[in-house]
């Protein structure tokens, strides 16, 4: 019986033949050991195990990414202990401004296809884009992680979905991994990992790749992972010369559902208020009045979304009853991004800048909104309380629909703007 | 055996935000102040009202979300002795066995707020004093429970030296 995707990496790992259902103890290959909002915690369990040095610090990572810049005394404390736990442990020190974690490590090469990676932080599973098994777990874990080198894990069984054709015009990687969660709901893949196979699938570039992999996790996934093709193996010579382990299924492994989709048949979808699994085609929500519109995350803030975000405001400006904010994904997307004029774009159409990083996403930093706000935002998670404010709403959607609305004041199907 | 505790009721899908929100991060260094917040978004009143020994009762897909671990870190401070749901997020899961607080997957359905329940995790059954009923729980992996008896990760790994898988 031939393996999944997941398999193949945790046997290599493990250095058994792990099949899903398994328990095993597997050698990590790089972690993303903390972010600003996770380190100090980290740290401190850390020692508590009586740990004092890290596994490679050469291999680990810590970000100051999830609240940049430090909105309050407390944050810029718990950033001091991120940089100064980095520093001590002579790790690899990712400091504010730079961008997102997940963004950072893909743009450095540190991430690999065939690698496993564990994160501090949920979306970790984004490293999937580029063929590597990235999943998000706690400080604990982390800690534990950060000592031995090594992670316990349940290979978990895995979900094929194989998918044909590709984005029709107006619509994006975001449309589809929303209509797939939509599908399978918000804990259809829990304990699960997901493959994403098919023509559909070598169609997409590598930040769409990402954008879908990054969302695993809100269908339950574990991970969410891609094959290694030469658009990956090109995309990865950019970066780096180190060696890298590709990884395919055999044909003949045992998913525990396969479910084919044509993408050619997405179109453009909205995630509604307080469920990211509560997806629906944008004619259901058109005509929903936005007061404030977020085009960043690690979801949705590559060079490709604010192109596509860029070709919407192109000489048009932001509605004035929106507040528009760009927060590029990473300190390189903002320099791409300005060399192109999709800044001066943006800036032009009545948009606010602000610093690489997570920004309003998690609540913690700049951007939080009003009571009774109604939010459309190119994010990942639309639970009440997300952004920080419970009584305001999240909308989820593709950075197109995002400007669109931005620019119209509400909700409106953005392939009739673009035409 | 464990002892009585009281059920606060709560849905499906809670998410990690819902548990402790981003908003009050800033006072992470102090887990009970942190702690006064846990799921005000869907109660007000649960931070306040919960008692030492009380069990939180869910659905599916508790913990859903971040990989925060102050969500089961905020809910053992207020002295909740175990979390019972249909299913559990995966990381959150984990976290909660990591630091020693259980999070017992059985079927919630029938158990309702105010319920009284002791938790026999040895024997892996709850008890529903108020109803008179029983119910099974999933059992744990090996791994899991050796953590969770050994009170969390730290104590295992300082215990064993490495994960103990059987």
């Amino acid at each position: 019986m031939g393996k999944t995707i997941i398999e193949k990496i945790l046997s290599r790992a493990s250095g058994r033949d792990a099949r899903g259902g398994d328990f095993v103890v597997a050698a990590v290959d790089f972690a993303l050991g903390g972010v600003d909002s996770s380190t100090p915690l980290t740290a401190q369990v850390f020692r508590e195990i009586g740990a004092d040095r890290l596994f490679d610090p050469a291999r680990v990572a810590f970000v100051i990414d999830h609240a940049v810049p430090s909105p309050s005394e407390a944050i810029s404390a718990m950033q001091r202990v991120t940089r100064d736990f980095a520093r001590e442990m002579g790790a690899i020190l990712i400091d504010e401004g730079e961008g997102i974690c997940h963004q950072v490590l893909l743009e450095r090469g540190y991430i690999r296809p065939g690698m496993l990676v564990p994160g501090a932080d949920s979306h970790s599973c984004t490293y999937g884009g580029v063929n590597a098994f990235g999943t998000g777990i706690g400080s604990t874990d982390m800690a534990a992680v950060l000592a031995t080198g090594k992670m316990w894990c349940r290979v978990p069984e895995s979900i094929r979905l194989v998918l044909h054709g590709s984005l029709r015009p107006g619509t994006t990687a975001k449309d589809l991994i929303l209509h797939l969660i939509g599908d399978l709901t918000a804990d259809g893949a829990n304990y699960q990992a997901v493959e994403f196979a098919g023509d559909g699938a070598a169609a997409l570039t590598i930040g769409e790749r990402c954008t879908i992999a990054n969302m695993a996790v809100e269908m339950g996934a574990k991970a969410g992972l891609f094959e290694a093709d030469a658009r990956t193996e090109a995309w990865l010579r950019e970066r780096t010369d180190a060696p890298s382990g590709p990884v395919a299924p055999d044909p003949d492994a045992r998913y525990a559902l396969v479910r084919e989709y044509d993408v050619s048949a997405v179109s453009p979808r909205v995630a509604r208020p307080g469920r990211v699994d509560d997806v629906v085609p944008i004619e259901a929500v058109a005509g929903t009045r936005v007061t404030r519109a977020f085009i960043g995350t690690c979801t949705n803030a590559r060079l490709e979304d604010l192109r596509d975000a860029a070709r919407v405001l192109k000489g048009r400006r932001v509605h004035p009853d929106v507040r528009l904010l760009l927060i590029p994904a990473s300190r390189q997307v903002l320099v791409d991004a300005m060399a192109e004029g999709v800044i001066q774009t943006f800036i032009e159409a009545g948009a606010a800048l602000a610093t690489p990083g997570c920004g309003p996403c998690n609540g913690m930093s700049g951007g939080v909104p009003e009571d009774g706000d109604v939010v459309i935002a190119s994010m990942n998670r639309n639970f009440k309380g997300r952004m920080g404010n419970p009584r305001a709403e999240i909308y989820l959607a593709s950075p197109i629909t995002v400007a669109a609305a931005a620019v119209a004041g509400k909700i409106v199907d953005p392939r009739e703007v673009i035409g | 055996m464990g002892v009585e505790g009281i059920v606060h009721r709560f849905g499906d899908d809670v998410s990690t935000d819902h548990i402790t929100s981003g908003r009050h991060r800033f006072l992470a260094k102090d887990l009970v102040a942190l702690a006064a917040h846990c799921l005000e978004d869907v109660d007000p009143e649960f931070a306040r009202r919960a008692r030492p020994g009380d069990f939180i009762v869910a659905g599916r897909n508790f913990g859903c979300g971040s990989s925060r671990e102050y969500a089961p870190r905020v809910i053992q401070a207020l002295g909740v002795q175990a979390i019972i749901a249909r299913s559990f997020a995966r990381i959150f899961f984990r976290n909660a066995i990591n630091i020693g607080l259980p999070a017992v997957e059985a079927a919630t359905d029938g158990i309702v707020a105010g319920d009284r329940l002791v938790l026999d995790l040895e024997a892996g059954l709850i008890r529903n004093l108020t109803q008179g009923t029983t119910v099974a729980c999933k059992p744990y992996p090996p791994v899991m429970l050796a953590i969770l008896r050994d009170g969390g990760l730290v104590a295992h790994l300082r215990k064993h030296g490495t994960y103990r898988l059987g």
